[in-house]
């Protein structure tokens, strides 16, 4: 009973204090394409902290980027989290994002938020390659996520290509590379790498030793290792670095939707995000994503982002509708 | 999905519908004209996706239908689809009609829990098959993969209606075969095979259906069929004009099937002439050698469909412990997929009423066209039936958008025929001279139907509501793309935590819905073994 009044007491409280500001306690929707724990980690933070209950609609980021544009100006949801940039992309060029607060926007390093202002990083992930230890000496490595086009990796990497991470590394090679250089390296995909669902998945394979190594992104490493190693324990991460496509450091981002009426909640839980508590979730939960909060720290365990040396890439130029359709050309989809 | 399963014991109970007089009803005109109405409502609105994939394709144009449909990658999902069908269908026959004989017309040791073990392999949904044997054999993929499960999955839809038909053969036949000088395996050949082709025909109609509609059990083993890479066209681009393309080959095929079921099911006579009633069947006597190979046949079988997967789940949920039953989404989803079963079950049983009584009381040729509207419709991969559903509500409908009613439409939309063949067993059944009567004493003519038939046929309907409802609690593909936000059902959590391959994590929502299908599967066992009269 105590328990249930402290709550409501406090429900009131960030009631008045919200009404004081001149807005009413409202329940927001959030198209989430983030993972879904590290999102649900990041809504109780919130929800506790505020009184503004989250609900959540998982999906993956070209999937409810697409559905956001296609529901247009009636859209259901406040918020839009991605696990890539090229999505949110998507629905800021289909002018349906309302600016994001300048304080919200104060809070992220620059590199990780567009010119525009119209979204903001919220996490960010490394593209990596994974090895197998025993398959693979450190000198059979690649250099270049290029080199995986070369007839001598056939049969012998894989990747989650209808993923949306992998499509954003694909975009991001798009960017640095250009239309005909990323469609003919898909093309030698097709014939080169075994096509997995998820990057889990991927992970999973190359422990078990069916293939050499995969292009996924760093966490999922982590993320194992920190519970039973079960699905990573023969495996090795190897960063191309040297500015190569394949060291491509994806941004997480958020932004709030114009259509939304619960503008003021939406911005707070963006705020809330890339501010303290959500970046700590970040270096102290189980999602072993980057923070890219100024001054906030990412989990020790992780290769410092500077040193990663990866390529510069303008987050609000990757085009994910391109690389839909080039991989649609190139039989992957 | 084991959406399936249903269908089956459709076919079963609906038989005798056919045999009963047609009687028709006096003074309820009214009443045939608002069934009609409903009833033509509902195949329309069942119809609806088919309509939707074809508006899209004729407005792609010729040039992008060129472009999305003839490129290399859909031939590739076609070879996909045609390798798979060529080879699992025959074996799904070979296993099925195999067992069903040695059940049914044989003394193999143990045959009343051979013919159980048969059947149970339904009560696991497909991807928890596929989740079993990943798990247990993590570098499992490909063709021979998807062959190995699709066979162990589905064989049970063949191994079902030919049980029943071997139980009703009239033996006479055989016996004047053999007194003719055929060997007894001539006498199988050419005497009882043929009586069987109905069951094998429809069995195989129905594996070949959900070996297109599938979509879990081979995202899982990286085998790629048109609805997997629906799927990821859909991940990529949402409601998008390639993922339009390749529904409507996908549909193209299922409509072949349908086709090609009815055209090989020809107009021969299956029923026995005479009078009196068949004599019970004689079984064959198995030499030791016999009983040996019979055995293991059957013991492999319920070793790979059943051992596993339970072998498996059981090391899964050890190894979770008491952890994963404490998952926070584990009972709101068991909640959840109740409301929705219940609800949905409700609506289809509804929705299949109209229909269902026009089809006993006032058959026609309109009926019929109305019902096999429904079938068609049916026959849609869920993938298909979802896509069509969330461009339309977001297009033209959007008040219905990510609504409860939606999902449920198309739940309806999936599962009406399997309430509709029980419905129709239950009014058949029904004298319609006690409708008659009630309205000779003054009854109007829909309070006379309530009180007389639809009351009698009250089991009927209890049992078409029984199979809706589980085909819904293992629905995965639609569900995933309609459900209103915030929903998580077994099927979808289960496909969220494997997706993380979180395998134990996963375990206990696989053992609930097994746990939940085990009475329809039951269900469909005591029906096969009631159509045999025995």
């Amino acid at each position: 009973m105590t328990f249930r009044l402290s709550s409501l007491a406090h429900a009131t409280l960030v009631a008045a204090l919200l009404s004081a500001s001149g807005a009413a306690l409202a329940d927001i929707v959030v198209y989430n394409a983030q993972h879904e724990s590290l999102a649900k980690e990041w809504v109780d933070g919130f929800t506790k902290e505020t009184g503004i209950k989250v609900t959540l609609r998982n999906g993956s980021d070209s999937e409810m980027g697409n559905q956001i544009v296609q529901e247009g100006k009636n859209s259901p949801a406040d918020v839009f989290l991605t696990e890539n940039s090229p999505a949110m992309a998507l629905v800021e060029n289909a002018g349906l994002l309302a600016p994001v607060a300048a304080d919200t926007l104060n809070q992220v390093e620059g590199p990780f938020r567009p010119g525009s202002g119209k979204w903001v990083g919220i996490a960010a992930r490394s593209t990596v390659f994974v090895y197998s230890k025993s398959r693979l000496s450190p000198k059979e490595l690649p250099t270049s996520l290029l080199d995986l086009a070369k007839p001598e990796w056939k049969g012998r990497w894989g990747a989650s290509p209808s993923g949306a991470d992998f499509q954003a590394i694909v975009s991001a090679l798009l960017e640095l590379k250009g239309e005909a250089a990323t469609l003919e390296w898909l093309k030698a995909m097709k014939t080169n790498s075994v096509a997995y669902k998820g990057n889990s998945t991927v992970m999973k394979a190359v422990n078990a030793g069916q293939i050499d190594g995969g292009v996924i992104y760093h966490y999922y490493y982590f993320g194992d290792q920190a519970k039973t190693g079960e699905n990573s324990k023969n495996t090795n991460l190897h960063y191309f670095g040297k500015q190569d496509p394949g060291a491509f450091l994806s941004v997480s981002a958020g932004g709030v939707l114009a259509s939304s009426k619960h503008q003021q909640e939406g911005q707070a839980f963006l705020k809330w995000i890339t501010g303290k508590g959500g970046q700590t979730v970040l270096r102290t939960g189980a999602s072993y994503e980057y923070a890219v909060g100024k001054g906030a720290a990412s989990n020790p365990k992780l290769v410092p982002i500077a040193k990663l040396d990866a390529p510069k890439v303008d987050p609000s130029r990757l085009n994910s509708r391109k690389v839909t359709e080039l991989m649609i050309k190139a039989g992957l989809l | 999905m084991s959406d399936s399963a249903t269908r089956t014991a459709g076919r079963l109970a609906g038989q005798p519908a056919a045999a009963l007089p047609l009687v028709r009803v006096g003074r309820s005109r009214g009443l045939v004209f608002w069934a009609g109405l409903l009833a033509a409502v509902v195949s329309l609105l069942s119809l609806m996706p088919l309509g939707f994939i074809a508006a899209e394709t004729l407005a792609a144009g010729k040039d992008s239908i060129v472009e999305l449909v003839f490129r290399p990658r859909v031939a590739e999902l076609l070879v996909n689809t045609m390798q798979l069908m060529v080879i699992s269908l025959p074996l799904c026959i070979l296993l099925g009609v195999g067992t069903a004989w040695l059940t049914e017309r044989s003394n193999l040791p143990g045959r009343r829990w051979w013919a159980m073990l048969a059947v149970a392999p339904l009560a696991i949904p497909a991807f928890v098959h596929s989740y079993a044997w990943i798990s247990a054999a993590p570098s499992l993929h490909g063709l021979w993969a998807a062959v190995l499960l699709s066979v162990i999955a589905y064989s049970p839809f063949l191994y079902l209606p030919t049980a029943a038909a071997l139980r009703r053969m009239d033996p006479a036949l055989e016996d004047v075969a053999a007194s003719l000088g055929h060997r007894p395996l001539a006498v199988f050949v050419k005497v009882v095979l043929p009586q069987l082709k109905l069951a094998i025909l429809g069995g195989s109609l129905l594996v070949g259906l959900h070996l297109l509609a599938e979509y879990g059990l081979f995202a899982m083993i990286r085998f790629d069929t048109f609805t997997t890479a629906i799927f990821d066209q859909f991940q990529s681009s949402f409601s998008g004009a390639a993922a339009n393309m390749l529904a409507g080959v996908l549909v193209l095929c299922c409509l072949l099937l349908l086709l090609g079921e009815s055209a090989l099911r020809g107009k021969a006579r299956y029923a026995r002439l005479g009078a009196g009633s068949a004599r019970a069947q004689s079984r064959t006597q198995l030499g030791p050698v016999g009983a040996l190979c019979g055995l293991s046949v059957c013991l492999v079988a319920a070793a790979l469909s059943l051992g596993v997967p339970l072998w498996t789940l059981g090391k899964w949920l050890l190894a979770g412990g008491v952890e994963v039953w404490r998952n926070e989404w584990l009972w709101p989803a068991l909640r959840q997929t109740l409301l929705l079963a219940g609800a949905g079950a409700l609506i289809t049983v509804a929705a299949a009423l109209p229909a269902a009584w026009l089809s006993v009381r006032r058959p026609g040729k309109w009926q019929r066209l109305l019902e096999s509207g429904n079938y068609v419709a049916s026959a849609l991969p869920g993938i298909v039936v979802a896509l069509a559903l969330v461009s339309i509500a977001i297009q033209w409908a959007r008040p219905l958008y990510q609504t409860l009613a939606t999902i449920l439409l198309a739940y309806l939309m999936m599962f009406l025929p399997r309430a509709l063949v029980s419905l129709r067993a239950g009014i058949a059944q029904a004298p319609v001279e006690l409708e008659n009567a009630a309205q000779s004493l003054g009854c109007p003519p829909a309070r006379a139907l309530w009180r007389t038939t639809l009351r009698l046929s009250a089991p009927a309907a209890a049992a078409g509501y029984a199979m809706v409802f589980l085909a819904i609690g293992n629905e995965l593909t639609a569900t995933l793309l309609l459900a209103p936000t915030g929903t998580r059902t077994l099927a979808t959590g289960f496909w969220a935590l494997t997706s993380e391959i979180d395998y134990a994590a996963a375990a206990p929502f696989a053992l609930i819905m097994i746990l939940l299908s085990l009475p329809l599967t039951a269900l469909l066992h005591a029906q096969s073994r009631r159509s045999a009269g025995r």
